[in-house]
């Protein structure tokens, strides 16, 4: 139920409460923006035709440095 | 756009854990993060590093009562197109199930989202639509947002949103199972973000981390909380910050407040629990299908439900059994013949064991 997946928002539609997003597999559907503050390119975690969150690429990137630094500093 | 899959730190956090010797006890509520701990074998890795970890109420579906699907049954049967998630047409109610009443010519239509359902009343103005609004924190959203847009008048809604911390104090003011540290659900916690928790470590003394969903998430998860426990601490952590906020989607949040009130509600396998769930505000009873199909409704006001016979359920979403001391489990009971609701659900512990398991 709570399953969410992510996604790139590619265009609005002309209301901008809808965005085409693209899933990676060739997978395009509509999703409803009006939960989130978002543009075009972001990536948002979508959950029952809804974008729910907004995802930071950055902070993805760095997550395995951060549990690496977590578990060393337990260490000390 | 990103993995989390580096079998050397999962091996570096495995032996961490079971070099501290532990024999602890955790319970998550969610029914992706079940998945996850079965599909990549976790939890029998965990349970050999001295960690347990079971699902409590994780899974809205199951959760939902019986006295909800008879009603959503009855909506049915008295001519309304009725619209819901997939696994939910399929739970069994006394006599039948949603899908099982399209044989008798009811209109029963599975659909994603709720937007969906709207467009079906958009598409159909003669006649009653009504969409069951299954679903904790992460879906609620999706309906206020809908009923904030004033759907049409022939779109209606049956609630039974439910919300978690109010699920997983009840379960730990039971007392019946010990809890050593609860795995946040990483999707209600997106749109919740950590302040709600927190009462339940100050209250409960209860260590929390909320977590993501790949099997490193799961594992650094069930790390922070025996950290916690070893030094004495508990106070709520996030593993999952790339999703997590830790203020949440205040957007999301605004919506559910400006749409529903908190109420009591009955989850199946406890009692009613005190402000778990939430109710369509009074300025929007013109979508409430309870109200507004009050007449067809009355049959059930005085009715008493019980759980199919030999159904363990109830026990299985209070964290007291596995799919295994079920007797129906695998034999009498199976996703193509589910007795209860954990086995109907892909998020319900049964069907999750039976699919990477019993096949």
């Amino acid at each position: 139920m709570c399953l969410a997946i992510p996604g790139k928002i590619i265009e609005f539609d002309k209301n901008k409460e809808h965005a085409t997003v693209d899933y990676g597999d060739g997978t395009k559907r509509k999703a409803n923006v009006t939960l989130v503050d978002v543009k075009i390119g972001d990536y948002i975690l979508v959950h029952a035709g809804f974008a729910i969150e907004v995802l930071n690429e950055k902070d993805a990137l760095e997550t395995l440095d951060l549990f690496r630094e977590m578990l060393s500093q337990e260490e000390n | 756009m990103f993995s989390l899959k580096d079998k050397k730190l999962a091996n570096e956090i495995v032996s961490k854990i079971k070099k501290l010797d532990v024999n602890l006890k955790f319970m998550h509520v969610c029914g992706t993060h079940q998945d996850s701990l079965v599909k990549h074998g976790l939890d029998s890795l965990l349970k050999k590093c001295g960690v347990k970890i079971g699902q409590g109420p994780g899974c809205p579906v199951c959760v939902t009562t019986p006295r909800e699907i008879e009603e959503m049954l009855i909506l049915a049967r008295n001519g309304k197109i009725v619209t819901s998630f997939g696994d939910m047409i399929n739970v069994p109610g006394e006599t039948e199930s949603l899908r099982s009443m399209r044989t008798e010519g009811c209109d029963v239509r599975t659909v994603y989202g709720i937007e969906d359902a709207v467009e079906i009343a958009q598409k159909n103005p003669g006649k009653d639509v009504v969409f069951m609004a299954v679903g904790f924190e992460t879906t609620a959203p999706t309906t206020a947002a809908v009923i904030l847009k004033n759907p049409p008048d022939n779109f209606s809604i049956l609630c039974c949103h439910r919300t978690v911390p109010e699920a997983l104090e009840a379960i730990i003011k039971m007392g019946e199972i010990k809890i050593d540290g609860l795995i946040e659900p990483g999707h209600v916690s997106t749109i919740i973000g950590s302040k709600p928790y927190e009462f339940l470590s100050k209250d409960y003394k209860v260590p929390q981390v909320i977590a993501g969903f790949e099997p490193i998430d799961i594992l650094m998860g069930a790390w922070m909380l025996v950290q916690q426990i070893e030094k004495g601490k508990a106070f709520v952590q996030n593993e999952y910050t790339r999703v997590v906020h830790a203020e949440g989607n205040v957007k999301a949040q605004q919506a559910i407040k400006d749409v529903f009130e908190q109420g009591d509600i009955k989850w199946r396998g406890f009692p009613v629990i005190p402000k778990s769930s939430l109710d369509l505000r009074s300025n929007f009873v013109k979508y409430d299908a309870r109200k507004k199909f009050e007449d067809d409704l009355v049959e059930l006001k005085e009715k008493e439900f019980t759980e199919p016979d030999g159904c363990r359920c109830g026990e299985l979403l209070r964290g007291l059994v596995s799919p295994f001391d079920c007797p129906l489990f695998g034999q009498a009971c199976t996703p193509s013949t589910p007795v209860g609701p954990c086995m109907v659900s892909i998020e319900g512990s049964c069907n999750i064991e039976y699919r990477y398991k019993e096949k």
